[in-house]
């Protein structure tokens, strides 16, 4: 019934954001989940490495050492777990911001340490579009000023 | 014709004089700096070699000569030492210092007349960046060592110093600083972005100045160690800001300025005119700055495993692609692009290296912006292990300044995205304004040159945004 529920809910609101094409409406329409991640740790890197979530969704991420004793911690959130070998951590929050960050192990670990990280991505990642909208409209913007100038 | 403004805001010709200032004119004719500079910097740098050599092959992150030369050093100088200061390291470094002392035999005052050592030319056909391109590219093969690695770190410091050393006794002057020294290419190449230059004020007062005692050297001090015309030079490229000149320039006429960021990239004179060596040191360190990020601080492990050389066909893998890349695949892009840029602009009769090696200077500015992103991606995050370092160089267990137990504190990470992203659109900015004037050198017509520019402004929108999808997407 919940899933059905949330269909219809998801449903409309991609009409109406259609209907009205707004951006910040549409981040509304994104389902508030539950979303479990197991991610393996493992010098020098965590499978999987990338952790794909949407804004509001309510996230827990395990952390299963293959090896030594490694951490996790979360950039923008500040969140921080370890994992010992069999002894596995874990971290439950309200992913409310949203954009890429990175994830490091905050245990030294080995030689590759301060480079053993991971990706959250927290959808929509309205930084990276407001970015690149930018980036076009400078290329764009500055080839049209060059041209005009020339009719001057 | 009105001025040339850069974004219709800044004259190119706008120039601060700091030497203006007494304090700071007395400061650069003393023959005393920068040599306290350099000898401070040697003492740190005995201290780095000393730890990195006791660090042996344990993991660096908390080894004093790793975290200072890797975090801080690396960190200063891409951050706020090339692209505001130029080359200001260059001024205190203490590795060229033993060659100097030798050639000087004495470790202050001026020797007059002929300096000792064999004071060999360097050979001509060696004049160039050749050396320190490949020099630099095989360097980063050996990232993975050299950066988490005390012992990595110790070997090839020691080895810089020595070489430095060696060839000061066999070459004339600062030849490795000039043609060898593998630090020494990239910040030559972005310097020329710097916002400050050293230049002669009042080029009359040169012209009338016939003795040239700035190049010839005089008892105030010695003609210039980089084999620059102090007199004339136009581009920070070749001038490693030793201040020599300032002490012998009996008319006070050079002068340090704050000036626009980027007018070096303009110069295209007979003297010091565009290179394909110098284009190639761009395309390089564009490579490795996309090699770096994606190894260091992007999330794949296979890469990772691959230059750590965990094997040995994967590390030869990583080498190959990486020398591939930066050596081959990126400059055929851009040659495709200044190819398509002379289709274009509808004109045949322009060399086609001509346009490949004048526009290959617009990245100069964004590569630097990639540096400075990738940058923000060390010191943020990994900062707060130098405060446990400098309590504890050597690991005996020392608390010098009570902040050996810092914990490892990420600062700001969670800004780090947009501080990438608006670097990254700033320096992209000064590409842009800065590379439609050199099609407009490239091109003689002004229609030619705005249809020349079109692919080269596609290009650099691209690599813009690949960088920003590494970053933030
Ligand atoms: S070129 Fe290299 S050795 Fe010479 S002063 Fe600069 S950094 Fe030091
Ligand atoms: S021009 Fe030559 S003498 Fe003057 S600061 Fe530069 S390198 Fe030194
Ligand atoms: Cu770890």
């Amino acid at each position: 019934m919940n899933v059905i529920f949330l269909r219809l809910k998801l449903q409309i609101c991609l009409i109406v954001a259609m209907v009205l094409s707004g951006g910040l409406f549409a981040s509304y329409c994104y389902a508030q989940e539950e979303k479990f991640f197991e991610i393996k740790a493992k010098k020098f890197s965590y499978t999987p490495h990338k952790i794909i979530v949407n804004k509001g969704d309510k996230v827990t991420l395990r952390l299963v050492s293959e090896d030594v004793t490694h951490g996790l911690y979360i950039d923008g959130y500040g969140l921080e777990t370890k994992a010992h070998p069999g002894q596995d951590g874990s971290i439950t929050f309200v992913a409310g911001k949203t954009g890429k960050f990175t994830f490091r192990c905050s245990v030294t670990c080995g030689e590759f340490h301060p480079y053993m990280v991971g990706n959250l991505i927290v959808g929509p990642n309205y930084r990276f579009y407001v970015y690149v909208l930018m980036i076009l409209a400078i290329g764009v913007g500055s080839g049209v000023v060059i041209f005009r100038k020339s009719k001057e | 014709m009105g001025k040339d403004k850069l974004f219709g805001l800044i004259d190119l010709d706008w120039r601060f004089e700091l030497t203006k200032f007494k304090l700071i004119r007395v400061l650069f004719k003393s023959r005393w700096f920068p040599l306290l500079l350099i000898l401070f910097n040697l003492f740190i740098f005995v201290v780095i070699l000393l730890s990195a050599f006791l660090g042996g092959y344990s993991a660096g992150n908390y080894n004093f000569g790793i975290m200072l030369v890797w975090i801080l050093w690396w960190v200063l100088l891409m951050l706020v030492l090339v692209p505001v200061f130029s080359r200001t390291w260059c001024m205190m470094c203490p590795f060229p210092i033993f060659g100097d002392w030798f050639q000087r035999r004495r470790l202050f005052g001026v020797t007059q007349g002929k300096l000792a050592g064999l004071n060999l030319k360097w050979p001509k056909f060696l004049k160039n960046m050749w050396i320190m391109n490949i020099g630099f590219l095989i360097t980063t093969f050996f990232s993975g060592f050299f950066t988490v690695r005390p012992l990595a770190t110790f070997i090839l410091l020691g080895g810089i110093i020595l070489l430095a050393f060696v060839l000061g006794l066999i070459f004339e002057k600062r030849s490795f600083c000039l043609y060898v020294c593998p630090v020494s290419g990239f910040q030559g190449l972005y310097s020329q972005f710097a916002a400050s230059e050293i230049r002669r004020k009042d080029p009359e007062i040169c012209r009338k100045h016939t003795l040239k005692t700035c190049y010839l050297g005089n008892e105030k001090g010695y003609g210039c160690p980089w084999l620059l015309l102090p007199f004339s030079f136009e581009k920070n490229t070749y001038c490693g800001m030793c201040l020599e000149c300032f002490k012998t320039c009996p008319h006070d006429n050079m002068g340090f300025f704050l000036r626009p960021p980027g007018v070096d990239i303009l110069q295209d004179t007979k003297r010091e005119p565009r290179r394909i060596d110098e284009a190639y040191k761009a395309f390089i360190m564009l490579g490795i700055a996309l090699m770096f990020y994606s190894v260091f601080q992007g999330p794949w492990g296979v890469l990772k495993d691959m230059v750590r050389a965990t094997t040995m066909k994967g590390y030869l893998t990583y080498i190959s692609a990486h020398a591939l890349f930066s050596l081959v695949i990126l400059p055929g892009i851009f040659l495709l692009f200044s190819w398509l840029s002379r289709i274009f602009s509808g004109n045949k009769d322009v060399p086609l290296k001509k346009i490949f090696v004048s526009f290959s200077y617009t990245l100069i500015p964004l590569g630097l912006g990639v540096w400075i992103g990738f940058s923000f991606g060390i010191i943020l995050p990994n900062g707060s292990y130098i405060l446990h370092i400098i309590s504890d160089p050597f690991a005996w267990g020392w608390n010098v300044l009570g902040t050996a137990n810092f914990p490892w504190t990420p600062v700001f990470t969670g800004l780090l995205g947009y501080l990438q992203g608006a670097t990254l659109i700033v320096f992209y900015l000064f590409s842009l304004a800065l590379g439609f004037r050199i099609s407009k050198q490239i091109y003689p017509e002004k229609s030619q040159a705005q249809r020349g520019w079109i692919p080269i402004l596609v290009f650099l929108t691209l690599i813009t945004l690949i960088f920003l999808w590494l970053f933030i997407g």
